[in-house]
């Protein structure tokens, strides 16, 4: 895997997310109350609503949109037949760091 | 093969027990030895004091009689101590001769601790331990006088025994309350209560002097204020201590017991001990059921089984007639931790649950004990409670999946039972007042204040109005905020102010939410119902608002946003126009419309781009117009008397100086205001949430007009002669609809709710009216700025993407 710092820990809010601009579309970086980070796809398949501008509870987000959630570790929607893609992430000494190989592939 | 030989020392009931292991699992397999240094057997030490009492006889707790023993093949030493261990050659010497072993187990048990106070060694004075002590104290009958320092449970038995055969007892303790490790105050008090009308005295908080004697023999107990206690008899009931001296002598390792481990193995891999001699892991022992436990791992052990003791919360029963108590597991007050408490004073029960997360911890119970084993049950075997958590305190009787019925229960207790814990409302006080006629909630609040204050006994109170009323009850179906909890909107705004609760987790502590912290339906709600009671100590939370709130710009549906400066009361000028027209070519606003509240909307800005953009706007004097908020949109007015040959007075200044006042606040939906001129009507204020239309004889305030999904319009709040009492009446009726509506009601559902009659009565009242303005403005202290400032300053750098990973340099 390779690891890419995208930023400190303390750039996201608390129960909040910020976005991640990437090959691959947006991607959405969430950290949650118990400073959990999390990195999904960043849009809605329902809509395409913005989900780094959703309300962050738990280890669920809320599409901002028309209040689709979404377990962020699965990606999974909560009651629907949908998903969002979820990628690699971890933090280290409070930086942020995102696995880019499948960012890259897809790309390439 | 020869048989492994053991020796045991001590016949108590832990050794007993591994005793009565091993000879069942391998009758034949141990050549067994007991050396006891009393001249008897093994007995059931507990049962002494119903020996005591005369329930009992000493026959009646032997455990292992002499038959026992001989059946067994166990040869006994009793009444014979041992003088020494030798470990080196495997050999523990007896007053009466040697005995050889491959394995030994120290039962030695425990001495009573004597407070070494002057002439503790008096005639007399005796500690409460064995049948010795028993029968001592089986003679102090009437007409006697005894002492027992120790309001524990061995010293209280005690008590109660001798106090039952006539003796007159004093229990001194030098804690607060009675058996303070097994109870809480409330039971401590319960208990005290219940001995004392057993003509037992209860010296609490007192600590022992000296011992005053007379030729010998005990006199009287002196406490340190000064007071004489003349007795008989002192009993010392204070405590035990580990039997260490033969361990210690033979060189084993010794902390406050001999040191075990998990196989009850001491520091001599031959050497075993069990029992109230030992300490594992820094504890040690004086309750039988953790004995039995050691007693059944040394056994698996010795067999070569593998077995590991662990240690357990326990149970605790006073063994005292008339006297019902039963405590269980940890109840102290700890964060995190949540009491279920019930109780009937009549009858003198106390129950008190301790429940951590959605298990059961702790049980104290006074004078009703039957359904203890069940709840020591769920805090061993750490069952989740969630379901019956209701139900609960009234035992398993209540229990049992589907046909656990909270009603049946209410219909169960006593006219005495306390159903509302802060007002000391109990059920028969309901129930009269239900049948005097308040016939719901809210009628019993106020006949009654059951239910009034904290709210949690609100369902209590529901079941018994419908168990009174039957079928003439209609339960009113609550419904709850989300998901994430049981409570509805009012009873979780009542409960923030009365509680009170100033922080979210207070609130989701509190009021048992069942998430971490709410979902996207309650945490918006909670946020605002906790800055509008509480503005100086809650700070509100951006991440509990919808992005529209937090980003301060209404979200459209391509994830761009508009962005809608104020125009105070629907005025603009050049410099105005020229800086939003600046903006709009800046930015690449593709959309720029007007509002119907009388102002410009710049749409489709990126969100990258809206700190940049508000400092633009910000520069010319554009301030937020919150058209995204759930707060103070916009002050629609006409042009009134400036210009118009109708207008009555200054609606547009009106207007102006209104929006001015109560811009940047927060309420439960989004409100509206208009002002017109005249009954023309032109700002359609008759259609707000306030509309003021002005009249020649001064300002007709209508509240509750809405012109959305649903078309209202408004209703006379009140009818004022200044533009001063129009401005107060307004702030007064938003600032009472800020306290009290749920959050996204607008102010006519809301109206509708608490009727207008109730509002215009809270409004007209001066001292109320001049509070909700004075509330209105410590809050205004806080948010009436512009947050389009304080971002594009402070927060621009959170507008832009975490990192553009497009940026990086091909690899």
């Amino acid at each position: 895997m390779s690891w890419i710092d995208i930023g400190a820990i303390d750039d996201i809010p608390l129960r909040g997310a910020r976005k991640l601009r990437t090959h691959l579309g947006c991607v959405a970086v969430f950290r949650t109350d118990r400073d959990e980070v999390f990195a999904t796809g960043g849009t809605c398949p329902h809509r395409g609503g913005p989900l780094a501008e959703g309300i962050v509870h738990g280890r669920a987000v809320t599409c901002p949109l028309h209040n689709w959630v979404f377990d962020l570790e699965t990606g999974q929607a909560r009651g629907e037949d949908a998903s969002i893609p979820t990628y690699p992430v971890r933090v280290e000494r409070g930086r942020i760091l995102i696995d880019a190989t499948l960012l890259r592939r897809a790309a390439a | 093969m020869d048989k492994q030989k053991i020796v045991v020392i001590g016949a108590g009931m832990a050794s007993g027990r591994v005793l009565e292991h091993l000879t069942d699992a391998a009758p034949d397999r141990f050549q067994i030895t007991l050396f006891n240094a009393e001249p008897r057997g093994n007995y059931n030490r507990i049962m002494l004091s119903p020996v005591l009492a005369g329930d009992k006889t000493y026959e009646d707790i032997v455990t292992h009689d002499d038959a026992w023993y001989a059946d067994r093949g166990i040869a006994t030493r009793f009444g014979e101590k041992v003088l020494r261990i030798d470990r080196e050659a495997r050999v523990v010497h007896g007053e009466n001769g040697a005995v050889p072993y491959d394995r030994l187990i120290m039962g030695t048990g425990s001495n009573p601790f004597i407070i070494p106070l002057p002439g503790h060694d008096l005639e007399g004075v005796i500690a409460y331990r064995d049948l010795e002590d028993t029968q001592r104290m089986m003679a102090m009958g009437a007409g006697k006088r005894v002492v027992v320092i120790g309001g524990g449970l061995l010293g209280l038995e005690a008590a109660a025994g001798m106090a039952a055969r006539g003796a007159q007892v004093t229990v001194v303790h030098i804690m607060g309350h009675l058996m303070e490790r097994q109870l809480d105050e409330a039971a401590g008090y319960l208990l005290k209560k219940s001995l004392e009308s057993k003509g037992i005295e209860v010296r609490l908080q007192a600590n022992s002097k000296e011992i005053v004697g007379k030729d010998g023999h005990v006199a009287a107990l002196r406490l340190e204020d000064g007071t004489d206690l003349p007795c008989d008899l002192l009993v010392m009931a204070v405590g035990i201590r580990p039997n260490v001296a033969l361990a210690q002598q033979a060189g084993l390792a010794v902390g406050r017991g001999i040191h075990v481990d998990d196989q009850m193995r001491s520091s001599d891999a031959d050497i075993f001990a069990v029992g109230e001699c030992v300490e594992h892991q820094g504890a040690v022992f004086g309750l039988v059921a953790p004995l039995y436990d050691q007693a059944k791992v040394l056994a698996a052990t010795l067999l070569g089984e593998d077995a590991a003791f662990v240690q357990k919360s326990l149970s605790t029963k006073l063994k005292v007639t008339g006297c019902d108590l039963f405590s269980a597991g940890d109840f102290a007050d700890a964060e995190g931790r949540e009491d279920i408490v019930f109780r009937d004073p009549a009858r003198g029960i106390y129950k008190r649950l301790v429940i951590e997360g959605d298990r059961l911890i702790g049980a104290v119970m006074y004078g009703d004990t039957a359904d203890g084993n069940w709840f020591f049950g769920l805090i061993k075997d750490a069952t989740p409670i969630e379901e019956m958590r209701e139900t609960l305190i009234f035992g398993p009787a209540h229990q049992g999946g589907a046909s656990a019925d909270p009603l049946s229960a209410v219909a169960a207790l006593p006219p005495e039972a306390e159903i509302c814990g802060c007002n000391g409302i109990c059920k028969g006080t309901i129930t009269d007042a239900i049948g005097a006629g308040a016939t719901d909630l809210d009628a019993i609040r106020a006949t009654t204040k059951a239910s009034a204050s904290c709210g949690t006994c609100t369902g209590l109170v529901e079941q018994l109005l419908q168990v009174t009323l039957g079928d003439e009850f209609v339960m009113p179906v609550a419904k709850p905020v989300c998901a994430c909890t049981d409570h509805t909107h009012e009873d979780v705004r009542r409960l923030i102010k009365t509680m009170p609760l100033k922080s979210q987790e207070a609130v989701w502590q509190e009021l048992g939410w069942k998430t971490r912290n709410g979902c996207h339906v309650c945490r918006p709600a909670i946020n605002f119902y906790l800055l509008a009671d509480w503005p100086l100590e809650y700070r509100d939370d951006p991440q509990s608002r919808f992005i529209n709130e937090r980003k301060h710009a209404n979200i459209q549906k391509d994830g761009t946003f508009s962005v809608v400066p104020r125009m105070w009361g629907g005025l603009t000028n050049p410099t105005e126009l020229r800086a939003i027209a600046d903006a709009a070519e800046k930015y690449n606003v593709p959309t720029v419309k007007v509002t119907g509240g009388q102002r410009i909307d710049l749409l489709g800005v990126r969100g990258e781009d809206l700190p940049a953009i508000w400092a633009d706007l910000n520069r010319a004097g554009l301030v937020s117009g919150h058209a995204y908020s759930k707060g103070l949109r916009t002050v629609k007015t006409c042009v009134g008397t400036d210009h118009c040959r109708f207008g009555t007075q200054d609606s547009t200044g009106l207007g102006v100086r209104l929006e001015k006042l109560l811009w940047g606040s927060w309420t439960p939906h989004k409100v509206k205001l208009g002002v017109s001129g005249c009954p023309r009507n032109c700002a359609e204020a008759t259609c707000k949430d306030v509309g003021i239309v002005c009249v020649d004889s001064g300002y007709q305030i209508g509240v509750g007009g809405a012109a959305g999904m649903d078309l209202r319009e408004t209703e006379r709040l009140l009818d004022v002669a200044t533009e001063a009492e129009a401005i107060e009446v307004t702030t007064a009726f938003i600032q009472l609809y800020r306290e009290n509506a749920k959050y996204l009601d607008r102010p006519y559902k809301w109206i509708a709710k608490v009727g207008l009659d109730w509002v215009r009565e809270r409004i007209e009242d001066k001292a109320e009216r001049r509070r909700l303005i004075d509330a209105f403005e410590l809050s205004q202290s806080i948010y009436r700025k512009d947050p389009w400032a304080e971002h594009a300053a402070t927060r621009a750098a959170d507008y832009a993407p975490l990192a553009d990973l497009t940026l990086e340099a091909a690899e």
